[in-house]
């Protein structure tokens, strides 16, 4: 899994590429806190995501909790066979996809 | 009895053994450090079956699923060993994860709530749900001091 950040004055965008599954979705979460402070838009990029376990759902829900309190986060891209994760698990309905 | 009395008999144990003929089996420490060596080793047998690359992805992910969880809760805080099968049955695939852990049935918990909100969602429990609604069947059974999850899919 690679991780490209890039940022736009309080807007962060991560392009998630690769594989998120237990042994790589703790870098995703690590990303996502130690960038976060002082972010009122984050925007998780997953045009080049291939796939995600429930470890990667756990960090996208974890992202969507602290985003509310802080603005908003936004999902783009998806690519079909992780929307349908979405989708089975509910996802669709509670992350803002674009 | 026979030479070929012998014979018969040999070739009837045999056959016996045929319907596990095409399973290969990884044993590992059941640690999430071992997650890149099941998972390669999944690949390596539906990349020989010719698995479709979403089929792959969905059993990638039920074997994930329930090799995590016999990594992080069946031998508590010591070290065990999961034993991963996989079988072509004329493009059914079957996987079995074996642990000598604690008895425990994965099936047996509540599917989370999907419907809730962000806020009211808990953290965990997704698991176990994607690999029931990702494979066609997923039993379990506990025999002989093991947890044997069985999960099947066609190709």
């Amino acid at each position: 899994m690679q991780i490209q950040k890039k940022t736009d004055g309080a807007k962060l965008t991560l392009e998630i590429s690769g594989r998120v599954d237990t042994t790589t979705a703790p870098e995703l979460d690590k990303c996502i806190t130690e960038n976060a402070p002082g972010v009122s838009e984050l925007v998780l990029d997953l045009k080049d995501m291939s796939y995600t376990s429930s470890a990667g759902l756990r960090v996208i829900l974890k992202a969507q909790k602290m985003m509310n309190k802080q603005g908003k986060m936004i999902i783009t891209n998806v690519q079909n066979d992780v929307m349908e994760i979405f989708e089975m698990t509910g996802f669709s309905d509670i992350l803002t996809i674009e | 009895m026979s030479e070929l009395e012998i014979l018969i008999i040999m070739c009837i144990l045999s056959n016996k053994d045929n319907k596990n003929k095409s399973f290969k089996t990884l044993t590992v420490d059941a640690l999430n450090d071992n997650l890149t060596a099941v998972i390669n080793f999944i690949d390596s047998f539906l990349e020989e079956s010719c698995c479709p690359m979403k089929t792959q992805m969905q059993i990638d992910l039920s074997v994930e699923e329930i090799f995590v969880n016999i990594a992080n809760y069946a031998y508590g805080d010591s070290v065990g060993k999961a034993e991963i099968s996989i079988g072509n049955n004329h493009g059914e695939i079957t996987v079995v994860l074996r642990d000598s852990g604690m008895p425990y049935n994965p099936l047996e918990k509540e599917d989370p709530d999907i419907t809730l909100s962000a806020e009211e969602r808990q953290i965990g429990g997704l698991g176990v749900f994607l690999t029931k609604r990702n494979m066609d069947s997923v039993s379990y059974s506990y025999e002989n001091g093991q947890n044997i999850l069985t999960m099947k899919k066609t190709l």
